[in-house]
């Protein structure tokens, strides 16, 4: 549209109207946004008893709607056609912090794995803080679990959280019928999710992007229906509970322990204390974390990473390669379930009890909110998302509110504006010669 | 044979409802290629935009129900076409030659904005709705079991047909249609031979938020009660039917519907009330993975 009057303009050899369309364009999108809020935002519904609805106006937040995108969208279109030729200072600066970042990845590295393992000595730090930590790396361990399917090989998964739930389900069963500990079932529960994976895998995995990417949810949502209705082995919607903390090296968590085990705090000499348990939790799956990214960091490098990577950007030319793209697949999709599998047995053990709601779409959704604002393929960006999603409500009770809110239209924003991520600048893994001798 | 009856009856009825949202699916998947997945969100903004609709006419006094219906009935789409149109216009029109998955990340996205925006500014409860249309007719009695045809089940069928017969007529006979059908065919030809695209697109949207905010409407009136989470289950059920039916084809929408319709009246009525979305879930897997064209769908080639 800018083009053409420009066109017009030039034909009748008249200085082009700066402000008259910008002014047009921000009036009309007004005028759609109060439109748009008009039903849903100005007439709100309300119980006023007995089964009946009254309703309240908010005509305010209709104008403050209309006056906020007249606003938004004027000084959008003002940037475009500034900086219209050169890019925009916005995403030049993430840019820039994003190519700097790419830099300095090392030190960035060591310095947040320091921060993070000292974190519970820190003067400042509390049990809420490291609770919270402790629920920031879950969410980064299934950010990174996630990030290899989607980030690396390109499958889209809108059901990751069956594998979660699967992982804890395991060890909730285990330890319920067989009193199975912590570490004996972490790696059943991996295992098992990774044979959920190949099970599930196989047979849609020669699916297109998109379609895959319902047949996960759907996937996802039977998990979660089954785990709700088979109320005689899964506990139904109950769940099921006490399941046993972990333990540190066969040394309980507890005041006092049964005859003949001492406890953690009798072994070492100090006053029991409960906050012992939530950091040595904390300790657990910063491990795990940080093994399940080593892990991603190395197979990237192997044949298997590479042909991940191959495939999400070409699928035709990796089989006329001679890749086969189901198994190469298939083994993307089982070892994102392993990883989904182990924070869902770590999941099981700090709650100490799990039930179906814990797995609805919206955690899948969440987590694939992570990976997609952190940049996919991009294990920094994962951990940077993860912080901000889980600190947000932290931040008071409209954030918490609205947190959902702002990711949904930050995942879109995102798609728009840095498809590849916020701050994520993702160099090809492997380089031919000739570049690499101009370094 | 009476029960069969009678689930067949509300088979059809919950079909037409899933058959006008799967044409959403259909005609955006025809000539963008993407999975609209903020779809059954338009729909649920449609149920809360009719039953605001029946407040508000309620406060004004109009309480003649035919009259009423026909009121909501073109409030509820009108406004509902807007949301369909800046859907498009905010979160797909922007990636047209993006990767391959933005469009769906995307619309993940709107998907996941759209249910909280209803639910903070609506609030989480369940909405009831009075019944606005009630008695039927018994068709027959066996065994003391009656089969029941209500009012309102006949007037979902037939507002369904109506709105299939001028759609269809739409696509075949009008120009809009014509250029719809060559956007479905080539866009790139159709651009170079003048058809404006992206307007042809944003009618797309619009004419499946119409349709959706249809069904939404219908559904406050069948079940009564609406919430902010219906979108979900009835977009992905809407799918299956658009896939079901072979996506890209109007009738195989129509057609899928009525099936998915059907599969869940007979699989609560005969199997278990439990498992009725695992079954249309099931319905989903198993006809992408053996027969991804669908019943009507034409096979699609893969183009480097």
């Amino acid at each position: 549209m800018t083009a053409a009057s420009g066109l017009v303009s030039g034909q009748v050899a008249r200085p082009p109207a700066l402000w008259a369309p910008l002014l047009k364009d921000a009036v009309l999108a007004a005028l759609v946004a109060v439109l748009l809020a008009l039903p849903l935002v100005g007439l709100q519904t309300y119980d006023i008893g007995g089964g009946a609805l009254g309703i309240r106006t908010h005509f305010d937040w209709v104008a403050l709607a209309g006056a906020t995108v007249f606003g938004g969208r004027l000084a959008l279109r003002v940037v475009d056609r500034l900086y219209r030729s050169r890019e925009q200072p916005g995403s030049m600066v993430l840019a820039r912090l994003a190519i700097w970042g790419s830099r300095q990845i090392l030190p960035i590295t060591l310095v947040g794995i320091g921060f993070a393992v000292a974190l519970p000595f820190l003067p400042f730090s509390s049990r809420y803080l490291i609770d919270l930590g402790t629920t920031v790396l879950i969410y980064v361990m299934l950010g990174w679990g996630l990030n290899v399917v989607v980030g690396l090989a390109g499958l889209l998964d809108l059901g990751y959280v069956a594998f979660y739930a699967v992982g804890a389900y395991t060890f909730g069963l285990l330890a319920q019928d067989l009193g199975f500990t912590f570490w004996e079932a972490l790696p059943f529960s991996g295992l098992v999710a990774a044979s959920f994976g190949i099970i599930l895998g196989f047979p849609v995995l020669r699916l297109r992007g998109d379609y895959l990417a319902i047949v996960t949810l759907g996937f996802g949502e039977i998990i979660r229906i089954v785990l709700l209705n088979w109320a005689p082995v899964t506990g139904g919607p109950n769940g099921i509970g006490e399941i046993p903390r972990p333990s540190f090296f066969g040394l309980p968590f507890a005041r006092s322990a049964p005859e003949g085990v001492s406890t953690f705090h009798q072994f070492f000499g100090l006053e029991f204390s409960p906050d012992h348990r939530v950091i040595f939790l904390y300790f657990v799956i910063l491990a795990m974390a940080l093994v399940t990214n080593l892990f991603t960091l190395r197979i990237r490098k192997l044949p298997i990473g590479r042909a991940w990577e191959a495939l999400r950007e070409d699928e035709v030319a990796c089989r006329a390669l001679g890749i086969n793209p189901t198994t190469v697949k298939l083994s993307a999709f089982a070892i994102g379930a392993m990883f989904g599998g182990f924070a869902g047995c770590f999941f099981a053990t700090r709650q100490g009890f799990i039930s179906p709601e814990s797995f609805t779409f919206i955690e899948s959704a969440t987590i694939l909110a992570i990976v997609v604002l952190g940049g996919m393929g991009s294990q920094l960006g994962v951990v940077l998302a993860a912080i901000l999603l889980v600190s947000l409500p932290e931040f008071g009770r409209a954030f918490a509110e609205f947190r959902m809110l702002i990711f949904g239209a930050a995942m879109v924003g995102v798609m728009v504006w840095r498809p590849r991520g916020l701050i994520a600048h993702r160099e090809p893994t492997l380089r031919l010669g000739p570049q690499r001798a101009t370094r | 044979m009476a029960y069969f009856l009678q689930q067949l009856i509300n088979g059809l009825t919950l079909g037409s409802i899933y058959g006008l949202i799967a044409i959403g699916y259909t005609m955006v998947y025809g000539i963008i290629g993407m999975i609209n997945f903020a779809h059954g969100e338009i729909y649920m903004i449609g149920a809360f935009i009719s039953i605001i609709a029946f407040l508000v006419l309620g406060l004004a006094g109009i309480t003649y129900v035919p009259l009423a219906l026909a009121i909501v009935l073109l409030i509820t789409m009108f406004f509902t076409s807007i949301y369909g149109w800046a859907v498009e216009r905010i979160a797909y029109r922007p990636l047209r030659g993006s990767f391959r998955l933005a469009p769906l990340i995307s619309a993940i996205g709107m998907s996941i904005f759209l249910q909280n925006y209803v639910q903070i500014f609506q609030g989480a409860r369940v909405k009831p709705m009075p019944p606005l249309v009630q008695g039927g007719f018994t068709i027959f009695e066996s065994g003391g079991f009656a089969v029941r045809l209500s009012y309102l089940q006949l007037l979902i069928i037939l507002l369904t047909l109506v709105l299939m017969i001028g759609f269809t007529t739409l696509i075949a006979a009008t120009p809009l249609g014509r250029a719809q059908r060559a956007c479905e065919q080539d866009m790139r030809m159709a651009a170079l031979l003048g058809v404006d695209v992206d307007r042809v697109i944003s009618l797309t949207f619009v004419m499946g938020a119409a349709l959706a905010a249809v069904a939404g409407l219908m559904v406050t009136l069948y079940y009564g009660v609406v919430d902010f989470f219906i979108g979900f289950l009835a977009g992905v059920k809407a799918f299956t039917a658009a896939v079901l039916g072979g996506i890209g084809s109007l009738p195989g929408a129509m057609l899928g519907g009525i099936l998915i319709g059907l599969i869940e009246a007979f699989w609560s009525g005969y199997l278990s009330v439990e498992y009725k979305d695992v079954s249309v879930f099931v319905v989903l897997i198993l006809v992408l993975v053996f027969c991804p064209t669908g019943l009507l769908g034409r096979p699609e080639v893969e183009k480097v």
